[in-house]
């Protein structure tokens, strides 16, 4: 569904995506794994058209997204939190998006009720924590019922009930046979959530592979695994250092995860 | 490769300017600020335009060039909320968002000034219509209000009106060249109040080219400025019709620059 060949992305000085080609299948759920910084977002960004690549291509079912004929039909993103005016309410801004999609007035109350948010849909969203601020992201993905959805960091600011719950949620949504995209830094988080991962390191891709797979490479333990890969493209530096973070549950043989204060364009 | 989902609800066709402008009529008027800013607006030249029929003393004057006085202030909020229809995308993140519903810049940028246009110059016309009479009434001392049916008087009101309009999409095609809120209103407020002055002082000549001086000399006018008694000083202004056209092409100009970097540009 999402086929990326010889993406570049350079950013000034800084290479932030390099030559990254991938492809994406329906009815499982793709990680993205890589630290921060590795390129992530920039790939998201560039999947979605907001930045344009210096080279390579990308493609939505065969077409750039600037080409959809539907996007928010085609397409659900949750990219960074906060990709909406603080000063509108959670359901004038959906009423918005759902007008530039064609999209039934009626279907902003089922996705208020999907994420509930229901009970604070007419609050300024300016007013939601970081939690309220991501559910509403999502529910503007989910408001075309697309076949394609991108997660980039969907659990930030999420309690652990939250964190849960868009789990289940990003798993059934590819049960249903959709193709779903979620990058994470969290190791932990991504071996529950992800079936296949793609991972990157400064912007290079690192792996293409299922989660069982990757684990078996390091004697079941995807973090060992991951670290093996990310040692020799990734320079960690103390401040990166996994560290527990409360919520994210214990993935299979590894008990912790990274969690570093502040986002970047990563 | 598994089936797809069962969604496939996507309407016939693809979306268009139709829909891009939908979604930008309920982004306007679901924020609260801008219809304040609105209001305020029309409140305020409403308000100078009285205070001015109030104290207006001398019945030969242009009775209702003094009941327009407030558009010229009032053109600052209309170019204000110019640059904040384009700069608020950004400071807000809303243009992910916007983006990913209508990936087409052009016809967004498109939409988003239709629909900005319109509401400006309806407000515009309110200002100035509600002035007019509100400043008329406000006369005493035995003056008489003009009228609309007098030579001059209802072609200044409704071109004063568009003027509203036009410094609002100057400010929109400046916020989108410039993205940064402050900087775009410096440079608005800079070139439209403060450089107009100045480079009217240092070359003469294009004195009656300068935004703000279009519209009190040339738009809001009933007959030609000639200074008074002045008259030899008196530079040279613009027609009325003149003057509203190098208003467009200041527009038109910024749109159209705007325009072109936000289609080639990172969002």
């Amino acid at each position: 569904m999402i086929e990326a060949s010889g993406l570049t992305k350079r950013y000034g000085a800084t290479l932030a995506v390099d030559g990254l080609s991938f492809g994406l299948r329906p009815g499982v759920v793709t990680g993205f794994l890589g630290p921060n910084g590795s390129g992530k977002s920039t790939t998201m960004r560039l999947i979605m058209g907001l930045d344009y690549p210096d080279a390579g291509t990308v493609t939505v079912g065969g077409q750039a997204y600037r080409r959809l004929r539907w996007p928010l039909s085609e397409v659900g993103a949750l990219l960074e939190a906060r990709a909406f005016h603080p000063g509108r309410s959670a359901r004038s801004h959906l009423h918005a998006l759902a007008a530039a999609g064609g999209i039934a007035p009626s279907r902003v109350g089922d996705v208020l009720g999907m994420v509930g948010l229901e009970a604070v849909a007419g609050k300024r969203a300016g007013t939601f924590s970081l939690g309220m601020a991501q559910r509403l992201g999502i529910a503007a993905a989910l408001l075309g019922d697309p076949a394609v959805l991108l997660f980039d960091e969907p659990v930030n600011g999420l309690d652990p009930e939250g964190v849960r719950w868009a789990r289940n949620l990003m798993r059934s949504l590819a049960a249903e046979g959709r193709t779903v995209f979620v990058s994470s830094h969290l190791i932990s988080e991504m071996a529950v959530t992800a079936d296949r991962l793609i991972v990157i390191g400064r912007g290079q891709l690192l792996a293409d592979t299922s989660v069982t797979e990757l684990a078996a490479r390091a004697g079941g333990s995807l973090e060992d695994a991951f670290f093996s890969l990310a040692g020799e493209s990734v320079e960690f530096r103390a401040g990166d250092l996994p560290q527990f973070q409360a919520g994210a549950p214990p993935g299979p043989g590894a008990g912790t995860s990274g969690q570093r204060s502040g986002r970047g364009r990563s | 490769m598994s089936a797809r989902p069962a969604a496939g609800h996507a309407p016939a066709g693809h979306y268009g300017f139709r829909h891009a402008a939908r979604m930008e009529w309920i982004k306007l008027r679901t924020l609260r600020s801008t219809l304040w800013t609105l209001a305020i607006t029309v409140a305020g030249a409403v308000a100078i335009g009285v205070t001015v029929g109030v104290n207006t003393r001398n019945a030969a004057g242009d009775l209702t060039n003094n009941a327009l006085a407030g558009v010229v202030p009032g053109l600052l909020l209309a170019g204000v909320l110019g640059v904040l229809t384009m700069t608020g995308e950004y400071t807000s993140g809303m243009i992910r968002a916007t983006l990913a519903a209508v990936p087409r810049r052009p016809r967004l940028l498109a939409a988003k000034t239709a629909v900005f246009a319109v509401v400006m110059l309806a407000t515009g016309e309110i200002a100035t219509f509600v002035s007019f009479l509100a400043g008329g009434m406000a006369l005493r001392h035995g003056i008489t209000a003009p009228t609309l049916g007098q030579p001059g008087v209802l072609r200044a009101v409704i071109l004063s009106g568009t003027s509203f309009c036009l410094v609002g999409l100057l400010g929109l095609g400046l916020g989108a060249i410039i993205r940064n809120t402050a900087v775009a209103v410096t440079v608005l407020v800079g070139g439209v109040y403060v450089a107009a002055q100045f480079t009217g002082l240092i070359a003469r000549a294009t004195f009656g080219y300068m935004p703000i001086l279009i519209v009190a000399n040339s738009l809001s006018t009933t007959k030609p400025e000639t200074c008074g008694s002045r008259a030899a000083l008196c530079p040279h202004f613009l027609s009325p019709w003149a003057g509203l056209a190098m208003l467009c092409l200041y527009a038109a100009v910024a749109l159209a620059a705007g325009g072109w970097v936000f289609a080639r540009r990172d969002a």
